[in-house]
């Protein structure tokens, strides 16, 4: 053991020396260095500059946004916009509420089927794993439509307005599960099933207590996946929610960009005066909404960028 | 019938389904949540298309729906064909395609190659994690941006940039004009810092060992670029767009539907399949050429899968996807 250590130290020591050396040569010059900063900074503000214009209207006043229209440098910052929101809002808080609780069951329930479709697929033993894992994968290729599709949730599985529209049409996905089916493959070797099997554990037991713990880097990736796909859904409101009261943050933004009376409309202490009504900030508050539905990506971008490349490689890897 | 059941196993060989079903019972169990899923959401849709070749009546359930249309064959077909929308609605999708995966190929690769030569790596990561976040918000957000910066009366573009170089006003959303362009802006606004990462993992997973033997026969950064880094991108590149290519008559919904706010004067630039497909369910009582339409579109996006697939194996058959 120790012969070993001092016999691979040295190389290593090397190893890094010539490294460093070659990174140092091999570089580009200063000059492009500088032109590529300058290119990359350009792009950088493309994308964060129409986010932070939505930032800024949503701190304007609304008398300025009328004269002056959306600016990024407005004259008087003002927090009106949130203040109303946050005062006023019983629509907004509501589907704040449609969107938090069909994100937290929808990730759930949705990890939960894709893992357990994921497993036996997994497994080397399993002698229908082709079978069933083109079961999953045809509905890639091929789909019946729109229409067909709509028909089946409002006429045989009859949903629509209920919060389970909003969960049940993403609760499998061919592709997570193929990303978790790798994940699986990789990380559990059928020798530790073998060794639980013969420890007694069936094999539920020895997918809950033994599998899912082992792979909780591949929860996590699939997890957030879902998590930003319920968060941001706006198309299964648009096709089968008319219930007002089932309409997620995504879809209510949907709603007010086309009716900017509408906040008002559900917010019964503001309907009551027509002058109240002219006094609402609805340019600003609109755009708070849509501030506050990006906070929480935000907030969890450190996450969703880590797992989410972890992610991409493993599904490049072998689909 | 339990008794007639398991008296079939036991006859049957080890091979049978049943026997297999009945050693790995639990395994099964796991399925079906899943198999549920599937054939409510993705399987009876696809028997649905049946009723692309009926005149479709409402007859009290799904099933006895499509049972008891009239069946009228092609007519639905005939009946899009000669409208003038599907001609129309076919070369939007097609274009817009082409135009995002040619343009999806070329800037995330030369991004991702450049983002690797710059020589502070955590301004190269802070660059990276800036243009991946368009990425993570939804196209109704993205409509937002659009609108705050497109919006006849206090838009960005109209009150600030234009106002400020003392022109008219621009009606964006009835001038289709300009629409082309806006919209694969944003395309590639939201999906570049995507391909950029897919790219840039592959680029940081060549072995250093290549460069260095180029540098040490003088080969300059751009010979190497081109003779190392682009051929070993290659087969990602080529799997990539192959996959775009196979998706080519699906069009982005958000993207057509919600970034130009559904306006009617822009549909000859802005309707693809997929939002007329949802505009003939809701506006009109045609609900059989609606499903033709969207029949149609299965279809040969069925069949352009199968061919660019075909295409995968014959290049690597590892990355293919079946």
């Amino acid at each position: 053991m120790a012969e070993d250590i001092s016999v691979q130290n040295p190389d290593i020591i090397i190893e890094d020396e010539h490294r460093f050396k070659t990174n140092t040569s091999n570089r580009i010059s200063p000059v492009s260095n500088i032109l590529l900063n300058i290119l990359f900074a350009l792009c950088a503000i493309i994308c964060i500059a129409p986010i932070l214009l939505i930032i800024m209207i949503s701190l304007t006043e609304e008398k300025e946004i009328l004269v002056n229209g959306y600016t990024f440098f407005p004259q008087k910052l003002s927090l009106k916009a949130y203040d109303y929101v946050i005062t006023a809002g019983d629509v907004i808080w509501r589907a704040y509420g449609v969107s938090i609780f069909v994100t937290v069951v929808g990730t759930l329930l949705s990890l939960m089927v894709i893992c357990l479709y994921a497993y036996p697929l997994s497994r080397q033993s399993f002698k229908y794993k082709n079978f069933f894992s083109f079961f999953a994968y045809f509905t890639m290729i091929f789909g019946g439509g729109l229409v067909p599709w709509y028909m089946v949730y409002t006429q045989l599985v009859n949903i629509k307005n209920t919060i389970w529209i909003l969960i049940v049409p993403y609760l499998m996905n061919a592709w997570y599960m193929m990303i978790m089916r790798t994940f699986f493959k990789t990380t559990i070797h059928e020798s530790i099933i073998e060794s639980a099997k013969i420890d007694g554990a069936g094999e539920f037991r020895t997918f809950f207590v033994i599998v899912l713990p082992l792979c909780r880097a591949g929860l996590a990736t699939i997890g957030l996946f879902c998590t930003l796909g319920y968060w941001n859904d706006w198309w299964l409101p648009l096709v089968f929610v008319t219930d007002s009261k089932l309409y997620n943050v995504q879809y209510l933004m949907y709603q007010t960009l086309n009716m900017i009376q509408y906040l008002a409309s559900g917010s019964a202490q503001f309907a009551e005066s027509s002058k109240v009504l002219a006094d609402l900030p609805s340019e600003g508050a609109r755009m708070a909404i849509a501030v506050i539905s990006i906070g929480p990506i935000i907030f969890a971008y450190p996450f969703f960028q880590k797992y989410f490349i972890k992610g991409l490689t493993i599904g490049a890897v072998k689909g | 019938m339990t008794r007639s059941n398991t008296t079939i196993i036991s006859a049957s060989t080890n091979k049978g389904f049943l026997h297999e079903v009945k050693k790995n019972l639990p395994l099964f169990i796991m399925l079906m949540p899943g198999v549920i899923i599937l054939i409510i959401n993705n399987y009876i849709p696809m028997a649905g298309v049946i009723i692309a070749f009926k005149r479709y009546r409402f007859h009290g359930s799904f099933f006895s729906s499509i049972i008891k249309s009239e069946w009228i064959g092609f007519q639905n077909f005939e009946f899009f064909f000669k409208t003038p929308y599907a001609y129309q609605i076919t070369r939007n999708t097609i274009l817009y395609n082409f135009a995002f995966i040619i343009l999806g190929l070329i800037i995330p690769v030369t991004f991702a190659i450049l983002l690797n030569e710059i020589t502070n790596k955590r301004t190269a990561k802070l660059y990276q994690s800036v243009m991946f976040l368009p990425y993570f918000l939804s196209w109704i957000i993205v409509s937002y941006l659009a609108y705050s910066l497109f919006s006849i009366e206090s838009g960005f573009i109209n009150k600030t940039i234009i106002a400020g170089l003392g022109m008219e006003p621009v009606k964006w959303y009835f001038e289709p004009k300009y629409w082309p362009f806006i919209l694969t802006f944003f395309q590639l606004w939201k999906y570049t810092g995507y391909n950029v990462v897919v790219y840039l993992a592959a680029i940081t997973g060549i072995d250093g060992e290549y460069y260095e033997a180029a540098e040490i026969d003088g080969a300059s950064k751009f010979q190497q670029v081109w003779y190392i880094t682009i051929p070993l991108l290659r087969s990602l590149m080529i799997i990539m767009t192959l996959l775009a290519v196979g998706r080519i008559f699906n069009a982005d919904f958000g993207l057509f539907y919600n970034v130009p706010r559904n306006s009617g004067q822009l549909y000859p630039v802005t309707d693809v399949i997929d939002t007329y497909v949802y505009r003939a369910l809701r506006n009109t009582n045609n609900i059989s050429m609606a499903t033709a339409a969207g029949t149609y579109q299965a279809v040969v996006g069925c069949i352009t899968v199968f061919t660019a697939n075909y295409i995968v194996r014959k290049i690597d058959k590892d990355k293919a996807l079946f």
